[in-house]
């Protein structure tokens, strides 16, 4: 399939990007969006120009490393990561715009990468359980009802890609908290840090300049582990709990 | 600030359910709605001085639409400010009509709201023809017979039924009330619910005038 490509071009974190176009020809359906842009970049290397920079690392859909806006939708028109975005899912004479996520919050270093250490720094501030180093516990010694052990695996299978404050209208991060605050808060491992978790947590979020939360639920549909809306009435639940008992 | 949000909100709610009651107290005739008037005034006297219960209530909506007012902008700057270098091509996967006007639309009721009150409560202008002097149901009757006053009315309750339907799901979901997929329906269904009501509600009496079921006289 014969493509055209419209793809931020910005040489580094200072500089003044903008959209360049590039045709590709000869696509096969089955290549990944990822290869798709493999394949041009090589095409770039031959004639001596500049390639385009973009994020990825496992390229299976678990890692959270790629992360493109592809026409307009975070991670393109799929529920799922941008490596794992078939170009069976365009047709023949698409046109398709490549931007990086736009958020303040994650400033592009270069071309489609951004730094995404504001969520690393969100995760410093609470986003953990302190324990001791040593053998690890048995297992059954610490019971975690079966509902409680689901809910928390559905949100701990978030990956930290940034789809949700890239596709939300306020470039919000309260998925991505909500993931780690519902996640933490369901097992009995993460109660006695849980107050000021979410505080922590929520001050430094809005510290990094990441918007407010106005329950629209654009990062649910991009999400590609399809974390629930939910997770943000937890995250307000236990804010509203922590403040209450003063924390 | 997203709580004040949802709270000086949830009192707004309160508020114009009471406010719809009383409108359509103009199908009682013109009598019961002026009583009712008066009788908001009179509340609690001689325990209050006469229309003390109404200033209070007052200052209570005052207080709470400065503080929406003001929390919505904060949250609007803030959330302008975290992304200031935009999207050339962006497309909304489930973002619907209500949830993106919540903004734009609550600026249109404030305009709206201070038209309504200059109208009924501060300068008590008359732009029908009949004559209304210190008479708020014959007020009323006569200003909601001019066709664009009506309109202007069903503008802002799409605008109020709109604001209803998405705020008191968003409510909810602030102050951390629709944990649970059972949660969630009844939070959405309540938004639906108001918002129906209250639209339909304040429509109904200008509606009534303009057709003429409802006379002065």
């Amino acid at each position: 399939m014969n493509l055209t490509l419209k793809i931020w071009r910005q040489a580094g974190p200072k500089a003044k990007g903008e959209m360049v176009t590039y045709p590709v020809t000869d696509i096969s359906e089955d290549m990944s969006f990822l290869e798709m842009l493999d394949v041009l970049n090589e095409q770039l290397n031959a004639r001596g120009e500049e390639p385009i920079a973009f994020d990825s690392d496992c390229r299976e859909g678990i890692c959270g490393m790629c992360g493109l806006m592809i026409s307009g939708k975070a991670h393109g028109p799929e529920v799922t990561t941008t490596c794992q975005l078939h170009m069976r899912s365009f047709s023949d004479g698409d046109e398709i715009t490549i931007e990086p996520w736009r958020a303040d919050a994650f400033p592009v270093i270069k071309d489609l990468v951004v730094d995404r250490g504001s969520f690393d720094r969100i995760i410093q501030a609470g986003g953990f359980i302190s324990a001791n180093t040593g053998s690890a516990p048995e297992a059954h010694s610490v019971p975690v009802p079966k509902p409680k052990a689901d809910r928390a695996f559905m949100a701990a299978a978030c990956i930290g890609c940034g789809a949700c404050v890239a596709a939300c209208p306020n470039a919000s991060g309260m998925l991505f908290m909500g993931a780690k605050i519902t996640h933490l808060g369901e097992l009995p491992q993460g109660q006695p840090e849980r107050d000021a978790r979410v505080v922590n947590m929520v001050s430094q979020h809005d510290h990094e300049g990441f918007g407010g939360c106005t329950n629209i639920g654009e990062c649910s549909s991009a999400c590609p582990k399809e974390i629930p809306l939910d997770v943000i009435n937890q995250l307000n639940k236990d804010l509203r709990g922590a403040l209450m008992r003063g924390e | 600030m997203k709580m004040l949000m949802a709270g000086s909100g949830a009192l707004f709610v309160f508020y114009v359910l009471v406010h719809m009651y009383g409108n359509l107290k103009i199908f009682a005739g013109v009598d019961a709605f002026n009583e009712y008037a008066e009788h908001l005034r009179t509340l609690f006297t001689p325990f209050l001085p006469y229309a003390g219960f109404l200033w209070l209530f007052r200052v209570l909506l005052i207080a709470a639409l400065v503080a929406h007012a003001w929390s919505a902008f904060y949250l609007w700057s803030r959330a302008r400010g975290a992304r200031t270098t935009r999207y050339v091509a962006k497309a909304a996967a489930r973002a619907t009509v209500k949830s993106k006007m919540m903004r734009w639309g609550g600026v249109a009721l404030l305009l709206f709201l201070v038209w309504h009150l200059l109208q009924f409560t501060i300068v008590k202008f008359n732009v029908g023809s009949l004559p209304a002097e210190g008479n708020p149901g014959l007020l009323v009757i006569s200003s909601f017979q001019v066709w664009w006053v009506v309109l202007i009315y069903l503008l802002a309750l799409v605008a109020l039924g709109l604001h209803l339907y998405h705020g008191v799901w968003s409510a909810t979901q602030t102050l951390g009330w629709a944990g649970n997929a059972a949660a969630r329906r009844r939070a959405k269904t309540l938004g639906t619910v108001i918002a129906l009501v209250t639209s339909v509600g304040f429509a109904l009496p200008p509606l009534a005038i303009l057709f003429g079921l409802v006379k002065g006289s």
